[in-house]
């Protein structure tokens, strides 16, 4: 190889997207490479000058502008512009400037052409704005197993059921027969209204009414002396936690640990077709965050549950190290989140002994979204019955809420510093109360007010009495959408933070050219990408909570144009992952995991990808400010 | 052939010379080189077709020393086309001493088996042909080509070239703020090459290679013009 094609070579396979080409590929670009020195000041690109060649800057810097005379980016050794251009065969979009004394690299459009053709992974990079971004969320989830295997694939044999009149012997000679730890109940289904009828091969109609394990039979039978002829309806729970066939591995751990159990029988569509058990997902993805709920409630003091907070971090390490998506591990994160509130209720309850009137123990903000973190606050709130008589029970709950706060402090979720909690009196009320709160924001949107409550708008049951805040999420769904004027002021505070362009060098690019040395990936981007998606959430009615789920009822109800959901996705996706990724890396190099990252230890696909997702994020805010104006009056 | 020589000193055109030329020379790629002639005096650089050119060599000295390696990349003020440049590795007629193989980084075996320099002249003097010549350092390329002409064809080649050192002794050793600087023993920045190069935030080259030093040379030209000169500056301002 020629001295000159290899100086060319070195440099361009340091730099995305040629680091990925082949060698064959490399050396077709660095023998056809053209250069062209600009001084700092001078225009390397006119707006709609012809575009002959993919510009790679060799060194120096520069700036694109948008037509506007905006800043669109700046860019220095190693990056490319004009591919845009180049793909769509058109003048130069947006001029260019040197800012430094720069060496551009030329590559020729057919060489440019050949390795769109020839390179799926560079033409993703250079593709329009969005799939680059898709490209790299879309292959991590093929890449991750448990979000894209079927449960179905973990059947390894049919169901066994019994009719929930036999006895409890019969049930238990056709375990050990079948050699199973569990049976599906079933009775007659003839003229049942329910999702669990179904018919078997005969044609006849079955009701599937619950299940029962070696520990029931133990439980309830034996340790209690009852007869082996006990009707099997007398000790059935009567009630069943399913999951359809084409869910994911992934779903189907999130459920068990949502419900604390360790079995789940498989529909498919009304049919039982198998029962997964905990331990066959455990041995299909090693992962410990199963355990680790378990383990949460097995312990009996805050003491005990504060232990488990190295293996709370662990587990979430090794989530992200094998890959997990955002919502996986958000999910997981939430379930121990959920699981360690529980626990220390029950452990409240236990000192205090059974609540006065009954109550409902609501969480907010990312628990309620179901997209913990590792660093997070705690903001939770409780919901009492509207019969609730604050001389005679506030004592109670105060402690309660007292103890429970303090424990969560204790276990790695300090506290709110707004005072979300249950231990702020404004917060503790009956229903009646918060739906009062909730009618006033929504009815009287002062965005200032709103700035501090909008947090409350993310909520979800934890413990008690669910329908409660079932009743509050109803509330809000139905008002929130009839009410421009909150839609508006609601969309008003979403534009409070906004990203920042990109990165340059070791710095965080800002929209107006200024340079900061980190970024909180949290508050310049996750939380402002949730606030816009909780205005569309709430205006289209929907009741989801979790961030791809609102998404998904935003894009069913069509209020958003097509692809914008996706491109949203992909950027929540991706932009969580990154802070996941950065905040494992702080806690395996013993740092306290926060939500600030330096740029230079973001590689340069992530920085590529972020400006993107940064873009997603501007350009969703504008649309914000466009789809829901501030009323004139 | 002295004629040549008197004619130029005299003529106060490089035009002229080379119709000349193209008249009486002999060897024909000579003739045509010649023929293809040379831009006018006033001509501005920014429509000139150019071409950098790097010679390795054993010594300083064109009646000693050989030329070992050349490198040639054909330019202009807007772009440089290294895949349309060439690079020839050429036998001396003398061995290779052990220093300037270890400093030009060319093996004993790629010498022996390359072709004497009087394989390639023709095709040197069919790429240099209607573009004018920028070297780094005039007194290495032109004088070395000339005496391989002469040892070769017995004919004189001679021609204007653009030496980027010389440019760049004009700012950095010339004028009175240099002289001063001299005057209190202020070092003068060096012209070399690469440090010439690194002053307009050129990258570094690895590669001790004729091509490479040829299109390193190329650049610094394009930087030179950007800061000092305008693509309006007539030849005559920049050749020598």
């Amino acid at each position: 190889m020629e001295a000159e094609i290899r100086e060319f070579r070195d440099h361009i396979s340091r730099y995305p997207p040629f680091d990925g080409l082949s060698d064959d590929l490399l050396d077709e670009v660095a023998g056809a490479v053209e250069i062209a020195y600009f001084k700092a000041g001078t225009t390397i690109a006119e707006r709609d000058g012809s575009v002959e060649a993919l510009s790679y800057i060799r060194s120096g810097a520069v700036e694109v502008y948008r037509h506007n005379g905006q800043l669109y980016n700046r860019l220095g050794e190693g990056d490319i512009f004009g591919q845009l251009d180049l793909l769509r065969n058109r003048p130069a979009r947006f001029p260019v400037q040197a800012i430094e004394d720069t060496l551009i690299y030329l590559i020729p459009k057919p060489v440019f052409d050949r390795l769109c053709a020839e390179d799926d992974d560079f033409a993703d990079f250079v593709e329009l704005s969005g799939s680059r971004l898709k490209s790299t969320v879309e292959q991590s989830l093929r890449n991750n197993d448990m979000i894209a295997t079927p449960v179905r694939r973990l059947i390894s044999r049919l169901p066994v059921m019994i009719e929930e009149s036999a006895s409890v012997q019969e049930a238990a000679s056709l375990m050990t027969e079948n050699d199973v730890s569990s049976v599906l109940l079933l009775k007659p289904g003839d003229g049942e209204d329910s999702d669990h009828v179904f018919a078997d091969t005969e044609g006849r109609q079955w009701l599937l009414t619950g299940m029962i394990t070696d520990k029931d039979l133990r439980q309830r039978i034996v340790a209690e002396g009852a007869s082996p002829q006990t009707p099997l309806s007398s000790i059935s729970h009567g009630w069943i936690i399913t999951i359809q066939s084409n869910e994911s591995v992934n779903e189907a751990m999130l459920t068990m640990l949502r419900n604390n159990i360790q079995r789940l029988p498989i529909l498919h569509r009304r049919r039982p077709v198998g029962v997964v058990y905990l331990s066959d997902i455990v041995r299909y993805e090693t992962n410990n965050s199963v355990y680790l709920v378990n383990n949460i409630f097995s312990r009996t003091s805050v003491k005990a549950l504060a232990r488990l907070t190295p293996e709370v971090r662990a587990s979430f390490v090794r989530l992200v190290d094998e890959g997990a998506t955002s919502r996986m591990i958000g999910g997981a994160m939430s379930s121990v989140g959920r699981s360690l509130i529980r626990r220390l209720v029950e452990l409240a309850e236990a000192d205090l002994g059974p609540p006065p009137v009954p109550y409902c123990f609501m969480v907010h903000g990312s628990l309620a979204r179901n997209d913990q973190s590792i660093t997070t606050d705690q903001d939770n709130a409780m919901v009492l019955h509207d019969s609730f008589d604050p001389k005679r029970h506030d004592d109670y709950f105060r402690e309660l809420a007292r103890q429970v706060s303090d424990g969560l402090n204790a276990c790695g979720y300090p506290y709110c510093k707004g005072g979300v909690m249950a231990t702020n009196d404004q917060w503790r009320q009956p229903l009646a109360r918060w739906k009062q709160y909730f009618s006033d924001w929504i009815a009287k949107p002062d965005p200032q007010r709103l700035l501090h409550s909008s947090i409350f708008f993310d909520l979800d049951a934890v413990h008690g009495e669910a329908r409660f805040a079932e009743e509050l999420q109803d509330l809000i769904a139905i008002r929130a959408k009839a009410s421009p004027r909150f839609l508006a002021a609601l969309a008003r505070n979403a534009l409070g933070r906004t990203p920042p362009l990109g990165f340059f060098r070791t710095f965080v690019l800002e929209q107006d050219g200024r340079h900061n040395n980190s970024i909180n990936l949290k508050r310049r981007g996750i939380a402002p990408l949730n606030d816009v998606i909780r205005v569309h959430a709430l205006g289209v009615g929907s009741r989801a909570q979790n961030g791809f789920e609102r998404l998904d009822e935003i894009s069913s109800a069509g209020a958003l144009p097509a692809g914008q959901t996706d491109k949203l996705s992909y950027a929540l996706e991706f932009l969580s992952l990154v802070r996941m990724r950065h905040q494992a890396q702080e806690i395996k190099d013993d740092h306290e995991p926060h939500n600030a990252i330096q740029p230079e230890r973001i590689s340069d696909t992530e920085r590529h990808n972020l400006k993107e997702a940064f873009q997603i994020l501007s350009n969703a805010q504008s649309f914000l400010r466009f789809r829901y104006p501030s009323p004139s009056r | 052939m002295t004629l040549g020589t008197h004619q130029r000193q005299a003529s106060p055109s490089w035009a002229d010379y080379f119709t000349g030329q193209a008249q009486v020379c002999r060897t024909l790629a000579l003739k045509a080189f010649y023929a293809a002639g040379v831009p006018a005096e006033e001509r501005p650089i920014g429509k000139v077709p150019l071409v950098a050119l790097d010679f390795e060599t054993t010594g300083l000295n064109p009646r000693e020393h050989a030329i070992v390696s050349i490198g040639l990349v054909p330019f202009d003020l807007r772009v440089i086309r290294p895949a349309a440049g060439r690079y020839w590795v050429v036998k001396p007629p003398r061995t290779l001493t052990e220093e300037s193989i270890a400093f030009h980084r060319i093996t004993h075996s790629e010498v022996e088996q390359a072709p004497p320099i009087a394989a390639i002249l023709d095709e040197l003097l069919a790429e240099l042909a209607g573009r004018l010549v920028v070297v780094h350092y005039r007194n290495i390329e032109r004088p070395f080509l000339e005496a391989a002409i002469l040892a070769n064809r017995g004919e004189r080649c001679l021609f204007p070239v653009i030496d980027t050192m010389a440019l760049e002794a004009r700012w950095e050793r010339q004028g009175l703020l240099q002289r001063l600087k001299r005057l209190l023993g202020i070092q003068a920045a060096s012209i070399r090459l690469a440090d010439s190069r690194s002053r307009y935030g050129l990258p570094h080259y690895s590669s001790h290679h004729a091509k490479v030093d040829a299109i390193a040379t190329a650049e610094l030209f394009q930087a030179q013009m950007a800061r000092h000169f305008t693509p309006d500056t007539p030849v005559s301002d920049l050749w020598a």
